[in-house]
């Protein structure tokens, strides 16, 4: 229960104590502290505006998915409708092309037949003169009645 | 056993005291010799009349050595924490401090109205350090006196906020910066005039000077009991507190049925002085802070 010099050691103790914790230790560990109290508010603002920007993007995505499915739908329209018409195209084209062949066909035919005809023609012109000139006896000259025999001809 | 008890009792509550002993002093030796000192000598002293003797040139090296090594150790304990102290994620210890820091900081901030980068690290030393003193209560009375008896000390005092020198050293520091603040933030005159002035006051000169003597009798008290108050107050309560353990002790030599009882009751003491220690440490801390924000308030 003696007072004594301890008082001032004690004295001089606490004075360098309280200078060492304000010069050493609290200044550290409040600025740590607040730091870290800023870091973990930006760190939620943060979180907070990425959720914001991840709804506006899942926005985005869902129209321009529906864009695409409306453009991919319109497309494939459009495709089948010029699927159709070249089909058609063909058709036509095909069509024309027979009906040209069956006419080329036709005239070949007719220029044939009109070419045997002709021949024919002919060789019946003669075989009236031979056998006149048999029934006759004589042979027939054929300049001296070409007239006649050319009208027998046009006759056949 | 009655000589015996108060032996134990006054041997507890003797403090360790190295100091300086006055030529021609008679020294009463263990063996029961005298020996008398041809001149004035620096020593360890034996016996409690020896420190009483010692006058003011003394030290209590028990209870100053203990309260600097624990003040050391929380520094040393704060500065590591301090150096570590980064943005990441705390862990462990240095999660432990900082909620020392922010308590502290929220107390000051509620109670002190005013800019001053040293109350809050003032605020913590006081509250971790008087705590650490105190909690040297709760250690069993007998082991360190006993551990250090065996090296051959035979005075070991552990709790320094029993010893009214410890408590008076911080409540006068405490005291000092309150003048300092008082007379830094008011000025000499605010100072006085806080002194004389209040707390009657009158229109009249006349009468005003006839309170002036008054006010600074009732003022001067009120101003003094602070430190005081302070330093009894904490060293009341733990030298009561170290007190009743020392007593309970002494049932532990009184018979199995008492020791028995002594031990129940060194529990139920040990848990309640928990609380007390606390709340001492956390009243000597709050009441700094609330004087000191008293002297930087201008009126």
């Amino acid at each position: 229960m003696n007072i004594n010099a301890t008082l001032i050691g004690q004295i001089i103790t606490f004075a360098i104590f309280v200078w060492f914790c304000m010069k050493f230790v609290w200044p550290y560990l409040l600025t740590a502290m607040q730091e870290r109290e800023k870091k973990i508010a930006d760190g939620l603002d943060a979180a907070n505006r990425a959720e914001r920007d991840l709804e506006l993007a899942q926005e985005k995505a869902a129209s321009q998915l529906h864009e695409s499915k409306a453009k991919a739908a319109e497309i494939i329209e459009q495709a089948n409708k010029r699927a159709n018409q070249i089909i058609d195209e063909a058709k036509e084209a095909a069509r024309t092309e027979g009906a040209r062949l069956v006419a080329a066909a036709q005239a070949e035919v007719e220029q044939e037949a009109n070419r045997a005809k002709e021949e024919l023609r002919k060789q019946v012109s003669e075989l009236a003169v031979a056998g006149a000139a048999k029934i006759l006896g004589k042979s027939v000259d054929p300049a001296a009645h070409s007239e006649l025999l050319n009208k027998l001809a046009d006759e056949l | 056993m009655a000589g015996n008890s108060q032996e134990y009792i006054s041997h507890h509550l003797t403090n360790l005291t190295y100091g300086k002993l006055p030529a021609g002093y008679v020294r009463h030796n263990a063996d029961g010799t005298e020996s008398e000192l041809t001149e004035a000598t620096w020593t360890m002293a034996h016996t409690k009349q020896e420190a009483a003797d010692m006058g003011f040139m003394a030290v209590n090296v028990d209870t100053l050595g203990w309260s600097f090594g624990l003040g050391a150790l929380l520094m040393f304990l704060f500065w590591r924490a301090a150096k570590k102290a980064s943005t990441d994620v705390p862990s462990g210890f240095q999660n432990f401090v900082e909620m020392i820091v922010e308590f502290i900081d929220n107390t000051v901030k509620e109670a002190f109205h005013g800019r001053n980068p040293l109350i809050a690290p003032l605020a913590m030393t006081i509250f971790t350090w008087v705590f650490m003193m105190n909690f040297m209560d709760l250690i069993p009375v007998d082991v360190l006196p006993t551990i250090f008896g065996a090296m051959g000390v035979h005075y070991m005092k552990v709790v320094p906020s029993t010893d009214v020198n410890i408590t008076f050293g911080l409540s006068l520091t405490v005291f000092a910066m309150m003048i300092f603040y008082s007379i830094k933030v008011k000025g000499i005159g605010g100072f006085m005039g806080e002194l004389t002035l209040q707390p009657f006051s009158a229109k009249n000169p006349v009468v005003q000077a006839i309170f002036i003597p008054i006010n600074l009798i009732l003022e001067s008290v009120a101003l003094i009991a602070k430190p005081i108050s302070l330093a009894l107050r904490l060293f009341g309560n733990m030298y009561a507190g170290e007190m009743i353990f020392i007593l309970i002790a002494l049932m532990f030599s009184a018979g199995a049925a008492l020791a028995i009882m002594g031990g129940v009751l060194q529990w139920a003491w040990a848990v309640f002085h928990i609380l007390v220690i606390t709340l001492q440490a956390f009243i000597f801390m709050m009441l700094t802070i609330v004087y000191l924000s008293m002297s930087h308030e201008d009126h």
